[in-house]
This record gives C-alpha cells, sequence and structure tokens, in this order.
C-alpha cells in the first residue's frame, strides 16, 4: 500500500480520525475502571482509619464530616463508633512545611482528644531521614512514642522549641510538621466537639459542626 | 535490510540499550530508582507503552501522512499512557503511588517517540512490537539495576531483602545525587564489558 500524501483533506481526516479512535479507546477503559478506582482509594482510606483508632463496627467513611480549622480550611474526619458509642475519630490532617513541603498525616483521636495513632498518608521528605518519620514516632522510647499521649499534658512540640517530643534526628524540620499535624487535627476536633460547646450556636453556617456534636 | 526478530528483541536489550547505550530517558531513569521494585515497576509501565505504541503506529504507518506524524504519534503515546494511568490506578494503587507523576511522563519520555519515529513508523507490526518490547526490557533491566544498586548500597536492603542494617547505607545513594553517580559507574562498567567483546 503506497503512502498517502500530505494534502490538507488527509491530514484533517487522519489526525481527527486517529483523535476519535483514541477518545473511544480512552472513554472505554475510563468506563471500566471507575468502579475499581473508586474501591481502592476507598480500600487505602479504610486501612489508614483503621491502623489509627480503637476497633469500631460502623462506616467511617460514609459517616465522614468536615470541620473547619482556625486557618480557614477543614480536615476530613471519619468517627469510628462501637455499638452506637463513639470509640475515637481518624481525622486527616496535613502540614505545609515539611522538608519537601505537604505531608498529609491520618491522625486518630480518642474522644477526650488524645492520640490513639498515627498513620503518614503521602509525603515528599528526604528518603532515609524524614521520610523515617512513621517508625521515629513509633519507636518505644520515651519522649519519642507519640501514640497515647495526650496534647493537653505533654507538649507536642521538639525539644528545640521547648517541647516535650524528640525529633526525628538530622530532620527537625520533618519533626515539626509531623508534629504541627498532630496538634492542627487535636486543635481543630477539640475546638469543635470538647471545650466549648458553646460554638454550635455561633457557627451555623457549618453543617460539619452539628453532625459532629450529634456523633459525640 | 532484513533483521531477524531475535535479533531485533537483543538489539534494545544490549547494542542500543535505551539507558546504558543511548542514554535516552534519563529524567525517569534517575528519578524512579530509589529502589529496586520503583525502577521494575517503571520499566514495565514502559514497556507496555513501547510496545503498544509501536503497534498500532506501525500499522497505521502508511495511512498518516508525513506532514502530521508527530502529532500522530503523540496521540496515539498519549493514549496508551492515559490507559495505563487508569488501569494501574485501579489494580495496582500501591505502584501508582510510589511512581506518581512518572506515570503521566512517559509521554514525554523520548524512547518511546524515539522508537515511532526510527523503527515503527518504518517496519512491520510484527517487528515494531518486537522492537518496542525489546528496547522496553532494556529499559526494564537497566532500570532495575540501578534501582538495585542505589537501594542496596543506601539502604542495605533489596526487594524488602535486608542485607545489612540500615544505620550501614550510604544515605546519599538514594538520595538524587546518588543516582548520578551510580549510573555513571554503571554505564562505565557496561562500557567496559562491549569493549572487551568488540
Amino acid at each position: 500500500m503506497k503512502k498517502i500524501a500530505s494534502t490538507f483533506t488527509s491530514m484533517f481526516l487522519v489526525l481527527g480520525g486517529v483523535s476519535v479512535l483514541a477518545a473511544a479507546a480512552l472513554a472505554s477503559v475510563q468506563k471500566l475502571t471507575e468502579e475499581p478506582i473508586r474501591k481502592a482509594a476507598l480500600a487505602a482510606q479504610e486501612t489508614a482509619i483503621k491502623a489509627v483508632v480503637p476497633t469500631f463496627d460502623n462506616s467511617p467513611v460514609e459517616e465522614q464530616y468536615w470541620l473547619p480549622t482556625s486557618e480557614g480550611d477543614s480536615l476530613c474526619c471519619f468517627p469510628a463508633s462501637k455499638g452506637g458509642k463513639l470509640q475515637g475519630v481518624a481525622i486527616e490532617s496535613y502540614s505545609r512545611n515539611g522538608y519537601g513541603g505537604l505531608i498529609k498525616v491520618m491522625v486518630g483521636l480518642e474522644p477526650d482528644g488524645r492520640v490513639h495513632g498515627f498513620s503518614v498518608l503521602s509525603h515528599a521528605e528526604t528518603p532515609g531521614l524524614g521520610s523515617n518519620m512513621e517508625t521515629w514516632f513509633k519507636t518505644n522510647k520515651p519522649g519519642q512514642y507519640v501514640p497515647g499521649l495526650h496534647p493537653a499534658e505533654t507538649k507536642l512540640r521538639v525539644r528545640k522549641d521547648g517541647g516535650d517530643v524528640d525529633a526525628i534526628t538530622a530532620a527537625t524540620i520533618t519533626s515539626r510538621a509531623f508534629l504541627e499535624a498532630i496538634d492542627l487535627a487535636y486543635k481543630t476536633y477539640t475546638h469543635h466537639t470538647v471545650e466549648t460547646p458553646n460554638t454550635h450556636k455561633e457557627s451555623t453556617e457549618a453543617d460539619g459542626v452539628s453532625g459532629a456534636s450529634q456523633s459525640y | 535490510m532484513k533483521q531477524k526478530p531475535i535479533a531485533i528483541l537483543l538489539n534494545g536489550i544490549i547494542k542500543e540499550n535505551p539507558t546504558f547505550v543511548l542514554l535516552l530517558g534519563m529524567c525517569p531513569t534517575l528519578g524512579t530508582t530509589t529502589s529496586a521494585a520503583n525502577g521494575l515497576g517503571m520499566g514495565l509501565a514502559t514497556l507496555f507503552v513501547l510496545a503498544c505504541s509501536n503497534a498500532a503506529i506501525s500499522a497505521l504507518r502508511n495511512l498518516i501522512p508525513d506532514k502530521v506524524r508527530i502529532p500522530t504519534f503523540i496521540v496515539v503515546i498519549a493514549t496508551f499512557v492515559t490507559l495505563l494511568e487508569m488501569l494501574m490506578k485501579a489494580y495496582v494503587p500501591a505502584l501508582y503511588a510510589s511512581l506518581g507523576l512518572f506515570i503521566p511522563l512517559i509521554v514525554v519520555n523520548c524512547i518511546v517517540l524515539a522508537r515511532a519515529e526510527a523503527f515503527a513508523s518504518k517496519n512491520t507490526v510484527f517487528d515494531s512490537t518486537l522492537d518496542g518490547v525489546g528496547i522496553g526490557m532494556g529499559f526494564t533491566l537497566a532500570l532495575t539495576l540501578l534501582g538495585s544498586v542505589r537501594e542496596l548500597l543506601g539502604t542495605g536492603k533489596l526487594f524488602n531483602l535486608t542485607f545489612f542494617p540500615e544505620n550501614y547505607g550510604i544515605l546519599i545513594f538514594v538520595l538524587a545525587p546518588g543516582a548520578f553517580i551510580a549510573l555513571g559507574y554503571l554505564i562505565a562498567l557496561i562500557n567496559r564489558l562491549n569493549r572487551k567483546q568488540a
């Protein structure tokens, strides 16, 4: 077969035709993978929640609500309850002050605000240094083991900043950002549910708040 | 000049190895090889795109007018990369998360366009597919090798097997400078071996 010459019509038709075929292929595969992608994302979320809160029998993902932070953003919260009683809340928190920018942490808080567990969702920290935060803050040494601490009793800041937590060796910036994410989750949670019940009356604009008070 | 199928396949792995000989596609090579598993995953992803786009472009080669061949190639390549991206998100989300932005960037990997232009647009579908697989395997081997060296020297591990404690690892090999150093030494080594053969 001879090669088609480059006339305006042939170029127009071929490029257009190839694009249409490409679009059709993409559309059909997207239909096919839509459901598995949704499920995979959901499974990842559920695994992260399970890792940070006490056992539960409800569906935290379905009961999720949003809590506004003091900086004007809001955090997604997943309440975990067993037999209708609240066991803890998993909060998707973050800090933008990591060495490589954004650090996302799933923070599990018990109903009174005590840290139950945490799981680092995504980060861009230095491999081998800052990237060790997941294991470092779960190493069983005083001043290093974060789960079980209550931010009201222990100052969740690195020692350099006058806190009670040992920073990761050679990764103080990462440690600072990590603790900031935990702190943000704690502050946001307690601000809306534990300390000041009268905030519910004030903030009528936030639907998530009233939802939170009900589940609590 | 008609090549034997096996020669086409081996060409991509040894004689025209995209990483060690042609030095193409350096961005994913240096960026994704922090571990052997990541290198292997990135290599296989590129292999898939290379084989599919080479086959499709070769099948269409007589229908594509010369003046619009580059845009057409890019549309074909981008389509396969997007397909791959959706499939990976659906079935291997963990690998997708660790390779991140480098998967969509396969579109601009010059190996893929180079093979489309230099090989697939002039050869039969069968030969072109073989060429894609061969080059893809060469790329996969190179990335896995580089990833293994960096992971082993940097963390003492290889595919999650521990060889020596992480504290003795030379951290720089996991970081960006280590990628250049390790790649440089590997290229030197491969050149030396090739010279002996000749």
